[in-house]
């Protein structure tokens, strides 16, 4: 019974979204100048999130999973803490570091980069949250999968980088691409780091959650129908990632 | 190919040298925790000992301790393939690509490598299996696409750690003549706990226990007079020789059938039963009905063990339980009849 309960709870919201929308409406309200730069500059950004999730969680999935050393808990935890930090924090934690006045931001001003409240700006952020979502998938598939067949492959004689291109890799393919889906929604999704660090610019820093949110004051049809959006393509995601876990 | 390996280990209290000739099989046997996979691993680049120098051919690969340089060559910089229980096929690729494997990382072409493969998946009886998956392989093919891919890689070296405790006794014997027949002439390290693969396989039996050496010698030697309490416990096997006549070895008092493991032995051919004392029955009387082996022997010893009585007999020793052997009132000068079963005495031509 209280399953049934979470169940309506999560449930119910979404059917009530649904049955908001403003249907014969629906196509002008989500292709309105607006809306297409938004939704455009969702995609782009997520996307590039995702790859730079990549590019930096691999490795750090490789030492958490592979490497033994004094403060790995740690550091595990610190990699972790986007996962519980609100996103505002990290937001502003971002602020403090790229910002004009941050920490790094001084000397990148310097040198003539300018990041805070560019399209850069997001994608770091979204990087940032999305980030755990990636290695934590990741760790999980390569601790699953052992070393026991890379310890094979190096006594036949592969040197480490073949071992993981050739081994590694495709063993924890089915982790890296639910563990990229993953941090692709999460970065979709991205609202509070994205508009502390980067703000609300039109067609530079303004993606599709920060569009719904504002459009509630003014057009709510026009929100709905964009969080309709949002919805059908997080139930795509889901489909993948379940798709990549199921076929390990 | 000479091997030499001396190293101690501080934390696994293991302290042993030992050196492996060109060309030679050496099985290493001993009780679970004695150093056998302690000492692969060290040799395989795996275990860094606390003191310790590993050499192939005078090239020195791991030498550290104090006043040593440190040296630790990598694990796939060796050359030596090291094979354990599991095959650890690597589940993406089919039976040629795992072979081929090898030779691919050693930077062969695709197609040389390939062909390679199959030469060796051929080699060991599994060569139409090339296709297949290692999901789609049994215990035992796989085990030989195992074998077939360590080959493959070219080692200077073969480690193989209890290649067979993992495969069902019925394939066991296929395995044997497989690995029998790749392991002449090679350098090669067989861990293992059955006095018939290092009867078989080995030229050499070196006995580990508790982290020391404590046998050293031609297989043949150690294994029917053990000095050594484990190998004495492990071994103790019944080895008759003989000549193969009409299907049976017939040594100078004995017949003894059984079942050829391997080659056929002509007439004539020098052979060796090999039976385990457990295979063996004891009764007081002559023994009725007519089992293909039945020796009249008389009990020379008997030597209570943990659970069981051996009873020595010459050159022969069989288990019995304290029950049995009280009942039979076995003594030294009892006359009595050994039986086995043909189906437990394996013939190998030698």
């Amino acid at each position: 019974m209280p399953a049934l309960v979470a169940v309506a709870f999560v449930l119910l919201p979404l059917v009530a979204i649904v049955a908001k929308v403003d249907w014969p409406n629906f196509v002008d309200l989500i292709t309105s100048e607006d809306s297409q730069e938004a939704l455009a500059l969702s995609l782009r950004t997520s996307v590039a999130s995702t790859v730079a999730c990549i590019v930096l969680g691999v490795p750090l999935a490789l030492v958490l999973a592979r490497w033994d050393f004094r403060y790995l808990g740690l550091l595990r935890s610190l990699v972790l803490l986007p996962l519980v930090l609100p996103p505002v924090v990290g937001g502003l934690a971002l602020l403090y570091t790229f910002g004009r006045r941050g920490l790094l931001g001084e000397s990148l001003e310097a040198l003539g980069v300018q990041i805070a409240f560019s399209t850069i700006a997001v994608v770091m952020a979204q990087t940032f949250v999305a980030l755990p979502f990636l290695v934590v998938s990741l760790e999980g598939a390569l601790r699953t999968a052992g070393d026991r067949y890379e310890v094979a492959a190096a006594s036949l004689g592969a040197s480490p980088t073949t071992v993981f291109r050739r081994i590694t890799l495709p063993l924890v393919m089915p982790g890296l691409v639910s563990g990229a889906v993953l941090a692709f929604a999460r970065a979709l999704g991205e609202f509070g780091a994205t508009i502390t660090f980067a703000g609300s610019l039109q067609g530079r820093t303004r993606t599709l959650p920060l569009e719904i949110y504002l459009q509630r004051e003014t057009d709510p049809d026009a929100a709905v129908a964009l969080a309709l959006v949002l919805l059908v393509v997080a139930v795509v995601v889901i489909g993948f990632a379940r798709q990549g876990r199921s076929s390990i | 190919m000479t091997v030499v390996v001396e190293f101690t280990d501080a934390v696994r209290d293991v302290e042993a040298a030992v050196e492996v000739a060109d060309g030679q099989t050496l099985a290493l046997l001993g009780p679970n925790g004695s150093g056998k996979s302690t000492l692969l691993g060290v040799l395989a680049g795996l275990v860094r000992p606390s003191t310790g120098r590993v050499s192939i051919d005078g090239e020195a690969l791991t030498d550290v301790g104090p006043g040593r340089p440190g040296l630790m060559v990598a694990p796939h910089a060796r050359r030596t393939a090291l094979l354990g229980q599991d095959a650890l096929l690597f589940p993406h690729l089919d039976a040629l690509e795992n072979v081929a494997f090898g030779p691919r990382s050693a930077g062969t072409s695709r197609r040389v490598a390939r062909t390679d493969a199959q030469r060796w998946l051929d080699e060991v009886g599994v060569g139409e299996l090339s296709g297949r998956r290692p999901s789609q392989l049994s215990g035992g093919q796989a085990q030989r696409v195992a074998v077939a891919r360590a080959l493959a890689a070219d080692p200077r070296v073969l480690l193989l750690d209890e290649p067979m405790a993992a495969l069902d006794v019925a394939v066991q014997p296929a395995l044997r003549q497989v690995l029998r027949r790749v392991l002449v002439g090679r350098t090669a390290i067989v861990v293992t706990h059955d006095p018939l693969d290092a009867l078989l396989l080995a030229d050499r039996v070196v006995v580990l226990e508790a982290g020391r050496v404590v046998e050293d010698g031609p297989s043949r030697e150690v294994l029917s007079r053990p000095r050594s309490a484990f190998a004495a416990r492990l071994a103790g096997l019944n080895l008759v020789r003989g000549p193969w006549r009409d299907g049976a070895v017939r040594s100078e008092s004995l017949d003894v059938h059984g079942l050829v493991e391997g080659p056929v032995p002509a007439d004539g051919d020098a052979a060796i039963a090999a039976f385990r004392p457990q295979a063996v029955a004891v009764y007081r009387d002559e023994v009725h009905g007519s089992p293909r082996n039945a020796f009249p022997v008389t009990v020379t010893d008997v030597e209570p063990r943990a659970d069981l009585v051996r009873v020595h007999a010459g050159e022969l020793a069989a288990d019995v339980t304290v029950q049995a052997a009280a009942d039979l009132e076995l003594a030294p000068g009892s006359r009595v009849t050994f039986t086995v079963k043909a189906t437990e005495v394996a013939v190998y031509r030698l």
